[in-house]
């Protein structure tokens, strides 16, 4: 459902990314792992829309969507959860949540509002609080609930287990697989490389603006190479 | 002193403040929303007043039936400069803006001068010098009628802002526009929605102000630096803050003109703006940003 080919993309003069192919089919979950500064979350924010990519082509779903705006790129199903959870700290929980169907997936609101608040219970125990004022893992699970009320077709996370404590990752992760369970295509950007590629069908190594080694998530996880720059193993 | 005397200096000042209250509501949400002082806003609220002098001089609609209409059209004036001057030229820049808007109100207020010339003018509507009785003192009609359509307007932005998708979308927009996109808000949409509203705040303000005050080219700055102080009194971006600080503004405004005499009533509000930079100078309503 997302094909990308030969992207380039980067801020100004510097050339972050260049001809970086990957591709997500539906019902998948594909993992995107590489060191700091490589520029996982460039990729996100040009799939998103957020910045215009120097060169090569998006494909969604069937259509071009190199360099079109986020409006249209959420509006046809491509979501992104950020790094950072980029939540809105001044709105309540519930008003953030109410937020993420803003632009899609506004006639199931009550319904989806209902499966968000099942999916995290916590969430609902904190309705009316302003959403600064959560803890960072429940900031991250508003933010995972923001996407999801937008009725995802493909969601990316972008290292959504970054600074939660061992117990929650693996509550991440467990989270991660379940809504894959239910259908819902995953693009997953981490760190955690041991558990990511666990999770996942597929993965992509990024180096040096390209994607150096891709696989099955197991054949990854059994490279010696990889194993050792990595996954520290 | 006089209890009655006092009493009706509070009223005065109270009623005094409800007719800020607009002005600095609209001043204070693009400051919320776009981060800057619209240093346009006088000029804006001066053009909408010869809109709602003209409206009854040459088309004998009334200041208060001019209400919807001049609403709309400011909402429409400020959002189509937002989006033909201040987003296209800014390039998401906060001092381009400012500079923008300060730019546009140099124009403005030539063009008024030009068009208008310098001259005060005045309208007389059957009921400017009608007198109602309030408690200790008698009031002019207008003034009531300012306040008590200011603070229902008030209340009806509040609500809009707080229960509606627009208003959740512009507080979104205002904190964090990195995750409104994400969502899918067109913020660059929103920005102007939002200044289109903080405009048409100056629409209603302006057909509240006419039936007893005077229209001229410079007659924004007045109540711009007015605006200014209660904004900063209530904090900058807070709506509450913006009310009451208008009515706080205004009780000082009356009072002080009481103790010191009518040519002295706007010493409060410098000494006010001096006291909370030097010991608040978040205001009243404004948390750390
Ligand atoms: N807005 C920006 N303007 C200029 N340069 C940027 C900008 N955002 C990121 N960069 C640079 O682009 C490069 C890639 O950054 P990016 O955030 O995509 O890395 P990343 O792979 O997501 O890293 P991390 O794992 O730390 O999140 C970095 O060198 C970074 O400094
Ligand atoms: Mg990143």
């Amino acid at each position: 459902m997302l094909e990308v080919r030969g992207l380039a993309a980067g801020y100004g003069e510097i050339r972050v990314l260049d001809g970086v192919d990957i591709d997500v089919a539906e019902g998948e979950i594909v993992a995107v792992l590489g060191s700091n500064g490589v520029g996982k979350s460039t990729l996100n924010n040009n799939l998103s829309g957020l910045y215009r990519p120097f060169g090569g082509t998006v494909r969604f779903c069937g259509a071009d969507i190199t360099g079109a705006d986020p409006v249209r790129i959420v509006e046809m199903g491509l979501v992104q959860v950020p790094e950072g959870r980029r939540v809105f700290p001044n709105l309540s929980v519930r008003e953030n949540l109410l937020l993420g169907s803003y632009r899609r997936g506004r006639a199931n609101r009550a319904r989806n509002l209902e499966r968000v608040t099942a999916t995290f219970p916590r969430l609902k125990e904190r309705f009316g609080q302003m959403a600064a004022t959560l803890s960072g893992g429940e900031q991250q699970m508003l933010a995972i609930g923001r996407g999801m009320m937008s009725e995802p077709r493909l969601l990316i996370l972008d290292e959504p287990s970054l600074g939660l404590s061992p117990m929650l990752v693996d509550e991440m992760f467990a989270l991660i697989r379940e809504l894959n369970g239910q259908g819902l295509s995953i693009l997953l950007i981490e760190q955690n490389a041991v558990q990511s590629l666990e999770a996942a069908h597929r993965g992509y190594i990024i180096e040096h603006g390209a994607v150096a080694m891709s696989g099955k998530a197991a054949d990854l996880a059994a490279n010696p190479d990889l194993r050792a720059r990595y996954l520290g193993l | 002193m006089d209890a009655t005397i006092l009493g009706a200096a509070v009223i005065n000042g109270l009623l005094l403040g409800g007719s800020y209250a607009l002005v600095a509501v609209g001043l204070t949400l693009i400051y919320g929303v776009l981060h800057i002082i619209n240093f346009a806003h006088g000029s804006m609220l001066m053009l909408a007043m010869y809109g709602v002098y003209f409206l009854l001089v040459k088309a004998q609609v009334d200041p208060y039936a001019a209400i919807p209409l001049m609403v709309v059209v400011m909402y429409a004036a400020g959002y189509g400069m937002y989006r033909a001057l201040i987003g296209r030229f800014s390039h998401g820049k906060d001092e381009n803006i400012l500079l923008i808007t300060l730019g546009l109100s140099i124009v403005l207020e030539n063009i008024a001068l030009f068009f208008f010339t310098g001259d005060s003018r005045n309208i007389t509507v059957s009921y400017s010098d009608r007198m109602i009785e309030l408690g200790p003192s008698l009031v002019p009609l207008p003034k009531l009628v300012s306040f008590g359509a200011s603070l229902l307007l008030c209340a009806a932005l509040a609500w809009f802002i707080a229960r509606t998708d627009t208003g959740r979308a512009i507080r979104a927009v205002a904190k964090e526009r990195h995750g409104a996109r994400l969502v899918g808000i067109d913020v660059e949409k929103i920005l102007a929605v939002s200044y289109g509203i903080g405009i048409a705040c100056l629409g209603a303000a302006a057909c509240l102000l006419v039936p007893m005050f005077y229209v001229a080219p410079t007659v924004g700055h007045l109540f711009v630096i007015v605006a200014f102080t209660i904004v900063v009194l209530g904090g900058m971006g807070s709506f509450l803050g913006a009310l009451v600080g208008a009515l706080l503004i205004g009780l000082t405004e009356s009072l002080s003109g009481l103790f010191l005499g009518e040519a002295l009533g706007q010493i409060g509000i410098s000494l006010i703006f001096i006291l909370i930079l030097l010991f608040r100078p978040t205001g009243l309503f404004g948390g750390g940003r």
